[in-house]
Formats: structure tokens, sequence, C-alpha cells
């Protein structure tokens, strides 16, 4: 395989595309799926056939389309359409408006704030590529990135446009990738590693999955190009066994990247050799930290360790490893392409580039967004997101149980890494997740608090017992026998195991009880002194006489 | 991986089951080695449905790690049980945009029509219930699995009405 071949996959795919001129695009991904497109596709294809117009109509099952609340969506990527909700009732009227009139009552406008005001880098190819067909990807432009770093680029060189771009890692914490990549490229060792973080743990969030599911070549792509930079040949993609959709969808990929030649042996006819392997996790939070990561690939416990070192200088068998989420990956084959200044114009001073949302709880538009860094979580919520009618905003929670709880007053904050954190809250991988009335603060704490009490991986004790007693205090607040000193000793443990934990998942528990405490303190106090639940969602005791 | 490939005497698995040839399968593919525990693991959970004591045994043995550190990452990791799962499957999705709107009601209801507690399974074997972290269609909340099949946007009745026809 070399740069002609792959210009000749690419005409072949634009000369059949052309030669049919509707391209019906059925959305495969999670939501959808649920909400059996399957079976629509399927019904697609037997429409067509039946009415013998396969010559000119092309059914492909596509990744996300965004807007999973109005599921299953399908969209004729020839005329620009998009339709939601639809039933298979709705095929024949749909096949027989191809080219003529589109069925008006199945429409969504395109020209709605969920869709204008996303811009979209890593999601370029979503809903459009067929993520099972390697051909697809490279008619879209796929794999010229890594010809262009291979063939024109030295390794320092992709770092230094990587640097220059200014993008920051995606997990969460928001380490500058092009420095990671450097540390790991000068770091000495027999053999180096590449490793993909795909153990997106947090509930509400479904980025990574996604973009595993809908376009996974270009999260191979990603990390080829960053093994060829830092001097990396064999590679891991750490990916959660409870997400069979997106294993499968990569082992697919990963088996049609090496019989193309874009992956194994002597990548595109060069000296260069890089090969991926799948490890599937097992359901533990904690792994989703570097260290415990690390440790679960290696087949062990998934417990954390402490840094330095890091895993730049020692990681998988004491090797250096390069260690990048999903999303951080998805966008080098971008930057590549068109350089690291042309990425660094998005987004605001310190963060660059665009982030990617799951969008989800009581908004209209729930679904996946990806968005310029720097706007503000009220443009997300109310004009990307939307508020039901009747209902009164909240509290936003971004960064999972991690993170915090952010509201109203401080909507019009730019969403960039120093702003959340300066709200007590985080960016995290960008779980978003939207609270009406009708929750209870506190018992969303608890309900975060009783997750990280079953995650936390029992090594160090302030996090082992910390999470323990705060879940039992919360229950006690929930169930109406708190008193006042709960409280304080409530904001003490807070503060002992933010600082003393070991890893991020015991320092970041707190997060969730410390910024509700900041802004919805008297919802506290209603439960403890009033011993009523404004939101009604508690059932407290009677007060005692 | 690490150690190099040693000549090792063969371990007969612990009954005739064919089955067993698809877990000999995957620890050949990785060499034997002992960092491919929790793969090794997966393939045993994927085809006898749950890790038994013997089968935990058996990968003791065969990639020569100690039964104490097999039995301990079989327990660390949520996905890996050890008991034998019921006829029919229902997980309840316990995401924060499911809680959000409503999983927990649905999850009691389910708990009282099978007469069992999430994690595990209903007293007639009929029904085991399980909860998940995400299933990722935060979108169509709340979401639950029956034997396979993901319901989105469940209501308490609805849960009920599939739960009680497994329960006959």
């Amino acid at each position: 395989m070399n740069g002609e071949e792959l210009a000749r996959i690419t005409d072949e795919e634009n000369r059949i595309k052309k030669s049919q001129p509707h391209q019906i695009h059925v959305c495969v991904a999670a939501a959808c799926l649920s909400a059996h497109s399957e079976g629509l596709k399927e019904a697609f294809v037997k429409e067509i056939k039946g009415k013998g117009i396969e010559h000119e109509c092309k059914v492909k099952g596509v990744g996300c389309l965004g807007l999973c609340a109005q599921a299953p969506l399908v969209s004729v990527g020839s005329e620009g359409v998009l339709y939601s909700n639809v039933t298979s009732q709705d095929v024949p009227r749909i096949v027989e408006g191809l080219g003529k009139e589109p069925v008006k009552e199945l429409q969504v406008s395109l020209n709605v704030p969920f869709f204008t005001r996303q811009y979209r880098v890593v999601l370029d190819n979503c809903g459009r590529v067929d993520p099972e067909r390697i051909e697809d990807y490279v008619s879209l432009g796929g794999y010229s990135a890594l010809l262009k770093a291979l063939n024109e680029m030295r390794p320092t060189e992709v770092i230094e446009q990587v640097t220059r771009s200014g993008l920051r890692g995606r997990g969460g914490a928001g380490y500058p990738t092009g420095l990671k990549w450097g540390t790991v490229s000068k770091a000495s060792g027999a053999r180096k590693f590449v490793v993909c973080n795909a153990d997106e743990g947090d509930p509400g969030a479904f980025m990574d999955r996604t973009i595993l599911a809908s376009d996974p070549h270009k999260v191979l792509e990603g990390m080829t190009i960053a093994a060829y930079a830092v001097g990396a040949s064999e590679g891991y993609i750490y990916v959660r066994a409870e997400y069979p959709l997106a294993v499968k969808r990569l082992k697919t990929a990963i088996h049609q990247a090496e019989r193309l030649g874009v992956l194994g042996k002597n990548i595109l006819s060069t000296e260069f050799n890089f090969s991926i392997e799948i490890r599937l996790g097992a359901g533990a939070f904690v792994c989703g930290e570097e260290t415990a990561l690390l440790a679960s690939i290696e087949g062990k416990r998934g417990t954390p360790r402490p840094r330095p070192p890091y895993p730049a200088e020692s990681g998988l068998w004491n090797m250096p490893t390069l260690i990048n989420n999903v999303e951080t990956y998805a966008h080098v084959p971008r930057i590549i392409n068109e350089g690291g200044d042309w990425y660094a114009k998005l987004g605001t001073e310190k963060s660059k580039g665009t982030k990617m949302f799951a969008l989800a709880g009581r908004v209209t538009n729930t679904g996946l967004i990806e968005v310029p860094m720097g706007m503000t979580l009220r443009e997300i919520i109310f004009d990307i997101g939307g508020i039901p009618e009747g209902h009164k905003f909240k509290a936003v929670q971004t960064g999972g149980p991690s993170g915090g709880c952010v509201p109203e007053q401080y909507l019009d904050t730019p969403v960039d890494y120093e702003s959340l954190a300066k709200l007590g809250s985080i960016m995290g991988s960008g779980g978003m997740i939207v609270m009406d009335e009708t929750s209870c603060i506190v018992d969303v704490a608890k309900y975060f608090m009783d997750f990280c009490k079953s995650e936390s991986c029992g090594k160090c004790i302030p996090c082992r017992v910390g999470t323990a007693h705060m879940h039992d205090i919360l229950t006690k607040i929930t169930n109406g026998t708190a008193s006042m000193n709960d409280l304080s000793t409530l904001e003490e443990l807070c503060d002992v195991v933010r600082n003393t934990s070991l890893c991020g998942l015991g320092q970041t528990a707190p997060n969730s009880i410390l910024s509700t405490l900041r802004y919805f303190r008297d919802e506290y106090l209603a439960h403890i002194q009033r011993r009523t639940c404004p939101a009604g969602v508690c059932k407290l005791q009677e007060q005692s006489a | 991986m690490m150690a190099p490939a040693q000549e090792r005497k063969q371990i007969a698995p612990p009954t005739d089951d064919k089955r067993w040839k698809i877990v000999q399968a995957t620890m050949r593919r990785h060499g034997h080695a002992p960092n491919s525990l929790i793969e090794t693991l997966h393939t045993v959970q994927e085809t006898f449905g749950f890790l038994e004591k013997r089968s935990l045994e058996y990968v003791s043995l065969a990639l020569r790690v100690p039964l104490s550190r097999v039995y301990g990452v079989a327990t660390f990791y949520h996905f890996f049980t050890l008991k034998p799962p019921g006829e029919h499957v229902c997980v309840v999705c316990m995401g924060t945009a499911c809680y959000i709107r409503g999983a927990q009601k649905v999850l009691e209801d389910i708990e009282q029509t099978a007469g069992t507690k999430a994690g595990q399974t209903s007293p007639n074997g009929r029904v085991s219930l399980l909860t998940a972290r995400c299933l990722g269609s935060c979108g169509l909340a709340p979401n639950a699995v029956f034997d396979g099949e993901v319901v989105a946007k469940l209501t308490p009745a609805e849960a009920h009405k599939r739960v009680e026809g497994w329960m006959k």
C-alpha cells in the first residue's frame, strides 16, 4: 500500500458514489440501535430492492448523527435532509420522496442551533462514514495524514505540529499532548508502547465509545501517527467489555487496516512497523486512571500506584509508554493534515480546539455535540440543548463522579479547563447532565458518592474508608436523621479525602459534595434542620420530638 | 509476553466439555503469558456464562498464575461473576442521565416484581437482576437491557410487564 493506491481507492469509491445519486444513511450508533435502527436499515434495503433501484440508491449504516433524543435518525446524505423518529412504516414514503419532495413531517431542520453552533473536527466523518468499511474512510481523506507524516515529516516535526496545535488531553486532566509526546520520544527503553485509554467509565458520558463505534479508523490513524512520533512499535487499546458495539467495530477496523497495509509491518510501504491489540476492561472505573489501566493491561488487578515515575518514563512492563484518551488521538489526523496553527485558531487562549460533550438529562436535544472551547455553558445548555417547556433549569453536572454541579448564575462561564476548575467542577471527559427542579441536589451528591464508594479500589485508606463514611452521612441527611455536627464532619472528610488519596478517583470524589455545598447549601440545611426535601425526592423521617 | 516461551506440559481442562477448546485457543493466542489472565477469564465467562471454581483453578495452572491472584482479579472486576446467571437477565442502567430520569423507580419496581435485589437472582432462578454504570444511550434515558435487547425510554409499567412475563 502506498499513496497512489490510497488515491486509487478514493477514486473508485467516489466513482461508485457518483453513480448512486441517493445516499441513505441510517444511524447505527448506540442510541439509535436501541430504537431499532438495524431493522430500519433492513427495511430500506428491502424497499429499494423491491423497487429495483439498487443501482441508484445506496443504503449504509453510519455512526452517530448526533440528535439522540429523536432516534432513530436517517439522513439522505446527497440531499442534506435529516429525518427523525423514523419507523419502518415511513420507509416507502421516504424512498418515494428521493430526489423529489422530502417527507416534511419527519424532517428535522438542520438550520437550528443544535447543528449550526457546532464545529466538528473529531466528528467530521461521523454520520457520513460507514464504520465497517475502511475504503469509505479512505475516500473521505482517511489515512492521508499518516501518509503525510511518514513520507514528509520527521518524528520531531510531528511532535512540533501537535505542540503548536495546543491540544490538551481530552480525558479530563488537560495535560499538553505535545509535551507528553516529547517526553516519551526522549525517554529511553528497549521497547515503547502507545496506549489508548478507552475505558470511559463516567456514567452519562458516551463520547469515546461513540467515536470508536462511529469512526474507529480515525483513532487507529491517530495512534499510528503517535507511535511514529514517539518511536513505538506496539500499541494497546484498553476498551470496556461493556461496549460490545465499539469492541466489534474496532476489531473489524484493525483487521481491515492490517489487510490494507496501514497497520502492521511496513506501514504504507515504509520501514515503520506498528501493531495494535485490544485489551478488554472488565468494569472497574478506577482503570480510567492511567497507572491502574496499565496494571490491568498487564493482567493484574487495576489498582493505581504513586506517580512519579510517570508512564511516559516507566509504564507498561516498566517501558516508556504514551497514554492518551480516544478523543485526543482522534484530533491528531486533522492536526497533521491542516497544521498545528490551523487548530490553534480554534478555542480559547489556554484551551485550544474543540471538545465533545454528551448532553443528557433534562434537556430537549439530548445527544452528542462538538463545540469550540470557550463557548459558554448557557449557549450549550439553552441554545443547543434547550430546556423543555414548563421546567426550570437548576444545575448542570460536568465531569461525572469527579466533577461538580454548576448553578444558573455561573452559566455564562466559558467552557475551558481553567474556568470549570475555578467553579469547583472539572472538564472531565465531557459528560454534561442537566438537572431541573425535579432533582434533589443532596440526592445527586449521594448518587455520586455511592458510585465512588463502590468503585474505590481499596488500595489507599482515605478513599476506601472516606467515601464510605461520606456516603453514610449523605444517607443520614437524605433520610432526615442527620445533625449539624454531621455536616461539619462531612466537610472535614471532604478535605481529608481530597488531600490524602493516592489517585484521581479519591482526590476528586469529594467534588460532588463540595460543589453542591458551595452553591446549594440551603438544600442541605433544609434536609437537616427542617427535615424537608425541597425537590420532594427524599423520603425523610418525621422529626422526633 | 515477558517470559520467553517455555516448553510446558499441557494442562488438561477439568472436564471433557468441548467448549474448553475455545478457552485454550485464547490462551494459546497469547502464548500462555500470565498477563493474558483477564483476556482468558473473559473467554471463560463468555463461554460458560460465569466463572466456576474449577475454571479458576484450571486457568491458574495453565497460565502459571497463583490461584490467589486469579481469584483476586476475578473478584476485583465487576464484569466477572462467580455465580451462574438466571434464565433471563435484566440489566438496568443506573447512569447519571437514567438516574435523573427515574431509573431508581424502575429498578425498585423490577426488584419487587422479581422478588430479588439488584446483583442477585430471583429465588426461582428465572431472573437475574443487574445494574449497569452506563449503557451509552443517555439520550433515550432511562434504559434497560432485557435478554440482550436494549429498551429505551423505559417506564416502570413496561419493565413490570416484561419481568412478570419471565417469572411465570
